[in-house]
């Protein structure tokens, strides 16, 4: 039977507090995630249960128990404690997915620090924008991504400490720069957690918008209540489940469901940290008994281009229960999935800024193959005109995704940004930014994006953000960045360019930029596709209309070009 | 034949590695070992039409085809002619 039951039951009995008397929290108490997930599940008795099963390269694998997890992230509090590390101190963590992120996560939230993870293939700007904002007091890497960190020490004086995960001392190390060694640091002795209340500060995920830099969404202890109850019925985890999510915790999805969400279950999840291919994913399932697999919509139709043969080459007979999350699952891959693994993806719905999961598809429920599923109990989810904010009563109407706030993981800010955080709210409805539209049975269908933020494999890229820097390499004159359709990424990133006097267009040049891109900010930024034009489409106010561009990108009509300066 | 497997395996060094103490042969493993991600074989891919003046269909462009210097050289010979 599924964790959930009945989702109608759910809905009609639901409050929030089912969630806290399970996690035997009151309000007012304590509540600290990184305790959460490691020693109350060892208080639990379930201290040598296997926590993490992680793999890397070449079948490497490490195991750790919860009671591991509890040792090891303690360490990590203590030595970061040692450096004089104090609560609310923002502790940047960028690794690859490696043991070392996912307990020293935990690690930094024990001491009351705010844990800011970063996607360890960002580029040097892209990790600089996002220490400068936050003013990070220390960043925890790895040896081969030491060289990124280095080219920003000069301008980062806020950054106090550069921690190496796997310094081999091979290489001298640099000013700012310590070691760290988890296995073999000493135990600490009495390591006390820090007593995080509800509303202390946890974790700090950045986001893209249009405009401006990326925003980083403070998150507080408190999102553990939703986290814990989405995962045990959306994800449905049980107690004998092996877990997998393929999300990297450099963003929510991997903290939220691959940390918080199955740790504070005391559930066992695994980890592959090798590039993506076919093969070795189903090898990975069926090797590690996979039972609950929570993936994204990118990695399910690279799967489906992968052929429906390879699938048949392993015994995937162990899963159980398959979900989606990043962007919407299209129909053909809900139902392909069902026809190879005997088991459909259920979709569901949310963003960085909700914390958790607020759309969904549920164990049991009645699956209409593209749609993103009904709201999690509790939630109270409408599309909304886009003038007046009045939820829309007609079925299939398209309008706003529209939440009211309250629930437990809801952003408290962006930070340091508090006029942006405010713009979201309108009419008393958290808006994040998607249209939609909602059938007659309740059931909600994703439409796109309201913005020109682009969704590339389930990752917010602003076009601001490209557009600034390409106007950094030396040949680009103008720029102008949108999204382009993509059959497995569902969207990429395409850039139209003028070039500078004494440049020509050819095929190295675009390598050169498609290369600067992706050293700078990151791959999925970089654009897949550059188109050299001659002028670029502006209003009279000399403001590049990305609107044109995309709908030629999309075959849409382009609408009203009245205020158009120049029409190519 | 050499020439080329040193010509990619330069650029691979060049353009993908962080860590300059890396070793890399013409037979580690790129796209399996995340040096090379998906979104980065684009361009990988477009270096290699770019340079070698071929056109290579994205079907052919699996991560098997990209995983090592040695199997690039194998896919673009194919298109060399």
């Amino acid at each position: 039977m599924s964790n959930i039951v009945s989702y109608e039951e759910r809905e009609k009995n639901f409050d929030w507090s089912i969630s806290e008397k399970e996690l035997g929290y009151k309000d007012g108490d304590i509540i600290n995630i990184g305790w959460y997930c490691s020693d109350r599940i060892c208080e639990m008795g379930k201290a040598d249960k296997l926590a993490l099963i992680w793999e890397g390269l070449g079948g490497v694998e490490k195991k750790y128990t919860f009671d591991d997890i509890r040792i090891n992230s303690n360490k990590f509090g203590a030595f970061l404690r040692g450096l004089g590390i104090k609560n609310e101190d923002r502790i940047c963590l960028f690794m690859d997915k490696i043991p070392e992120l996912y307990i020293g996560f935990l690690g930094v939230l024990k001491i009351g620090a705010i844990a800011q993870p970063l996607f360890s293939a960002f580029g040097d700007e892209s990790l600089h924008v996002r220490l400068d904002n936050a003013e990070t007091t220390a960043i925890i890497t790895q040896r081969k991504h030491v060289g990124k960190v280095r080219k920003l020490l000069e301008k980062s004086p806020y950054l106090k400490y550069v921690i190496i995960v796997d310094h081999d001392g091979k290489k001298p190390l640099k000013e700012r720069e310590l070691t760290f060694d988890m296995e073999s640091y000493e135990e600490p002795k009495d390591f006390e957690i820090f007593p995080t209340k509800a509303e202390s500060a946890s974790v700090l995920h950045y986001t893209s918008g249009t405009t401006g830099q990326p925003k980083g969404v403070k998150h507080v202890h408190y999102s553990l209540i939703s986290q814990y109850l989405t995962t045990k019925w959306v994800l449905d985890l049980q107690e004998d489940d092996i877990y997998w999510c393929t999300a990297d915790p450099g963003w929510v999805t991997g903290t939220s469901y691959g940390i918080i969400g199955c740790w504070s279950l005391g559930i066992t999840q695994c980890v592959l940290d090798t590039g993506f291919s076919a093969t070795s994913w189903y090898e990975f399932i069926q090797k590690r008994k996979v039972t609950m697999w929570y993936s994204a919509p990118t990695a399910i139709r690279s799967l489906m281009k992968a052929g429906d043969e390879v699938v048949k080459q392993y015994d995937l007979s162990s899963l159980r229960h398959l979900a989606s999350v990043g962007e919407p699952l299209n129909s053909e891959a809900v139902i392909w999935s069902e026809k190879v693994y005997g088991i459909a993806f259920q979709d569901n719905y949310w963003q960085t800024e909700t914390g958790s999961i607020m759309i969904a598809n549920y164990p049991g429920m009645k699956v209409k193959p593209g749609s993103m599923g009904r709201p999690f109990p509790g939630i109270t989810a409408a599309v909304v005109d886009s003038k007046t904010f009045e939820p829309l009563s007609e079925p299939g109407k398209i309008g706003l995704i529209a939440f009211r706030p309250g629930w437990p993981a809801m952003m408290r800010t962006y930070w340091e940004n508090e006029e942006t955080y405010k713009s979201k709210f309108k009419n008393d409805w958290y808006l994040p930014g998607d249209r939609a539209s909602i059938d007659k049975e309740g059931y909600f269908w994703f439409v796109g994006r309201d913005d020109d933020v682009i969704n590339t494999g389930g990752h917010l890229v602003s076009p601001f953000e490209v557009e600034s820097a390409l106007l950094e390499h030396e040949a680009v004159a103008e720029s102008a960045v949108v999204a382009k359709p993509d059959e497995v990424n569902m969207e990429v990133v395409k850039a139209f360019v003028t070039l500078k006097a004494g440049y020509k267009p050819d095929d190295m040049l675009e390598l050169s930029i498609m290369n600067f891109i992706r050293k700078k900010l990151s791959p999925l930024a970089m654009p897949q596709e550059i188109e050299y034009v001659d002028s670029l489409p502006k209003t009279r106010s000399g403001k590049i209309m990305r609107r044109l561009l995309h709908a030629k990108e999309w075959g849409e009509e382009i609408g009203d070009t009245s205020t158009l300066e120049d029409d190519e | 034949m050499e020439e080329m497997k040193d010509e990619i395996l330069e650029y691979v060094i060049d353009e993908y590695i962080e860590d300059e103490d890396d070793e890399i042969t013409y037979d580690t493993p790129l796209i399996s070992s995340g040096i090379v991600d998906s979104f980065s074989m684009v361009s990988l891919k477009r270096f290699l039409e770019a340079k070698y003046q071929i056109s290579i269909p994205d079907e052919k462009a699996s991560p098997e085809a990209f995983d090592t210097v040695n199997s690039i050289v194998v896919l673009v010979k194919e298109f060399i002619g």
